[in-house]
């Protein structure tokens, strides 16, 4: 039996590997040459960065992140029609992002198309009712639009010249600084109707362990919030829990019963943790904490401070920030 | 939410205004402010920035106050302008313009009797009313009528779908000493719908859809303008009662007129009467002389009308057909007369030609 199953378990394990192996180099390599470009494009080598981008999506045509650099490459190269049409593809191929829909708003609104522009902006916010910078750049186009109607409206574009230069004095101050187009790349969200599955499912590796089981702590206390499971939920708080604002334990944990129980609806997401071990038994975690409620919405980045007591990790601190 | 969604709707609305009339510049404001409601708080209704020259935004400003104000102060349907006590059934219709308002207001003839069938924004003149002189850019006070019909093709463009002129100076403002001429409802230029409530050299400017729609129903010679500062209202019983006085007063002028008693008839002219290049003594002289050498003297009066006079105290403008017969002359004309109540009694103050 012993026999058997050794050379299975390594069989097993060594398709695993080379698997891992194949697809990884792939991705590496990959990788590289989108670090690459992006690290060019960044350092103002916009030609140099568009042969690596053009390298990896020779790799993979479809892959999201280096195509949408490829679309900020042609916008800072003056090739509005070029990026335009990678934004508007990026937006058909994931209609989830909200990033292409902003930058296809921003070059529509640089080519004075305010409608189109708005109403780019307008489906990137339903995809992410809490993205920032469309909203940002929704309130300039908005602004433009009535820069431009209110110029309608006082005759100031007719063609006689003097009204021509009153109409620019509207549109002057009126006009806010332009939209400017998202530097980074997309980073894919999870939808946040679930919680993300962030710690790699590997508990036989033995040095993800510490890390893992910290972010299974963290994960459940999200699923636990999600559910509205209160008594779950207050569970993942050490006894000596540090209450914001120093409130006594007793009435921190009624007003936290009473909003998540309160609620319609709770999801909590969480987004590119970062652990670190300050010791076998204490940790950070650090992420970006999406709450949707029926009442509010909010993305905010967090840390937690952890504990291991008794085998488990337990919140010490909750901090909003890094 | 309920709040945006109001703004929603505005928006719609207006929008769809705009697509109907893409000239409607105040539409175009709204929109403006509906926009930038959206990226930030409004400082004001019309928040263009303060370089642009202000006196167009707040001409548009005042015509929103303007249109706003005409929908929610209608008069209700017991009250009718103090003006119109009685129409001779000739004319169908009756305008009457609220300066104050800038709001014309049209009244069908209901058998004698004015009833509310439309109104229209309407822009006056830059320096508002009581035109005095030529080219104080002011809209008239008083009671006329419209006197022609201009078409489009023979107006340039800044006149509109048409015109209307009104005879300005009428013989009281020339008995006032007023001057000018030339005072018309007209439409606007076709790269607006409408113009601010003060902005004509004096003429009464509507939309063009306004004028063509108007223009409709007036009559050349016969439909009374009647333009007052605020308009003031009455209603049916109180009109009927002040019809019924002046109706018994000129009755008795064509009764004591026919007796060719010329005492009785003089006691109906007042001190200050005044004919054209005549005055109170020298009418009486020369009816006195006409009247005694009669045998006798016949008078009908048809297609009465009754205008009183906005901003004179007590005086009203009747125009009728007056049928004379006697031995030795017979005639019919048309007649104008301008009744005031003097100490309670109705007296004749002009007379002439209608």
């Amino acid at each position: 039996m012993l026999n058997l199953n050794a050379p299975r378990e390594w069989l097993r394990g060594g398709v695993i590997v080379a698997f891992a192996f194949i697809v990884g180099a792939a991705a590496a390599a990959r990788a590289d040459d989108l670090q690459d470009a992006q690290q060019l494009f960044k350092s103002g080598h916009a030609q140099q960065a568009l042969e690596r981008v053009n390298r990896a999506l020779a790799a993979n045509p479809r892959e999201p992140q280096a195509r949408f650099l490829k679309g900020l490459i042609f916008t800072e190269q003056g090739k509005q029609q070029e990026a335009l049409d990678i934004f508007a593809k990026l937006t058909q191929d994931y209609p989830n992002l909200p990033e292409p829909y902003n930058n296809l708003a921003v070059i529509y609104a640089g080519q004075g198309q305010y409608d189109k522009a708005r109403a780019a902006l307008e489906q990137s916010i339903r995809t992410h009712p809490s993205y920032a910078t469309a909203y940002e750049n929704l309130g300039d186009v908005y602004a433009k639009l009535a820069s431009q109607a209110y110029g309608k409206a006082l005759q100031l574009d007719s063609s006689n010249a003097g009204a021509q230069n009153k109409l620019s004095l509207v549109r002057e101050l009126v006009r806010e600084p332009t939209p400017k187009p998202v530097a980074a790349a997309p980073v894919a969200k999870e939808p946040p109707a679930q919680v993300a599955a962030v710690a790699p499912k590997a508990p036989e590796k033995p040095a993800a362990d510490a890390t893992t089981e910290v972010m299974q702590a963290v994960n459940g206390w999200a699923q636990a919030w999600s559910k509205q499971d209160v008594d779950g939920y207050l569970g993942y708080y050490a006894k000596d829990f540090q209450t914001p604002g120093g409130e006594a334990r007793d009435a921190w944990e009624k007003t936290r019963r009473t909003r998540i129980s309160g609620a319609k609806s709770i999801q909590v997401g969480i987004d590119s943790p970062n652990v670190t071990m300050h010791s076998p038994e204490q940790a950070s975690v650090s992420f970006r904490q999406t709450y949707r409620s029926d009442k509010l919405n909010t993305k905010s980045r967090k840390t937690l401070e952890l504990v291991k007591l008794d085998g488990r990790w337990l919140i010490r601190e909750e901090k909003a920030g890094k | 939410m309920r709040r945006f969604a109001i703004a929603l709707a505005a928006a719609a609305l207006v929008d769809g205004l705009i697509a109907d009339y893409p000239n409607f510049r105040l539409a175009y404001l709204v929109r403006g402010d509906l926009l930038l409601a959206r990226a930030r708080p409004l400082e004001t209704f019309g928040n263009v920035v303060k370089t642009v020259p202000q006196e167009r935004v707040e001409g548009l400003r005042e015509e929103a106050l303007a249109r706003l104000r005409a929908l929610r102060e209608r008069p209700t349907e017991d009250l009718l302008p103090r003006y119109v006590l009685q129409l001779n059934p000739e004319q169908k219709h009756a305008l009457v313009v609220d300066s104050r308002r800038s709001r014309l207001f049209v009244y069908a003839n209901d058998g004698g009797k004015p009833r509310l069938v439309a109104d229209y924004y309407v822009t006056l003149g830059k320096n508002g009313i009581e035109k005095t002189r030529e080219g104080d850019q002011k809209t008239p006070i008083g009671v006329y009528h419209v006197t022609a019909n201009l078409p489009r093709k023979k107006l340039t463009d800044f006149y509109g779908a048409g015109a209307f002129p009104i005879n300005y100076p009428n013989e009281w403002d020339r008995r006032q000493g007023r001057n000018g001429h030339g005072i018309w409802l007209h439409g606007v230029p076709s790269d607006v719908y409408s113009r601010p409530p003060r902005a004509s050299d004096g003429c009464i400017v509507l939309s063009n859809p306004d004028l063509v729609s108007l223009g409709r129903q007036l009559e050349i010679g016969l439909t009374p303008v009647i333009i007052a500062d605020e308009v003031e209202w009455s209603d049916a019983p109180a009109l009927e009662a002040e019809r019924a006085s002046l109706a018994a007063a000129l009755e008795q002028w064509r009764a004591d007129w026919q007796s060719r008693d010329s005492e009785r008839y003089l006691a109906h002219y007042s001190q200050r009467f005044a004919a054209p290049g005549q005055d109170f003594a020298s009418w009486a002289a020369h009816k006195r002389k006409v009247n005694g050498a009669k045998a006798w003297i016949k008078v009908g009066l048809g297609r009465v009308s009754m205008l009183r006079y906005p901003r004179e105290r007590d005086v009203v403008v009747v125009t009728f057909v007056q049928d004379y017969r006697s031995n030795g002359l017979s005639n019919a004309m048309k007649k104008r007369q301008y009744w005031a109540k003097e100490a309670g009694a109705w007296k004749i103050i002009y007379e002439g030609p209608g």
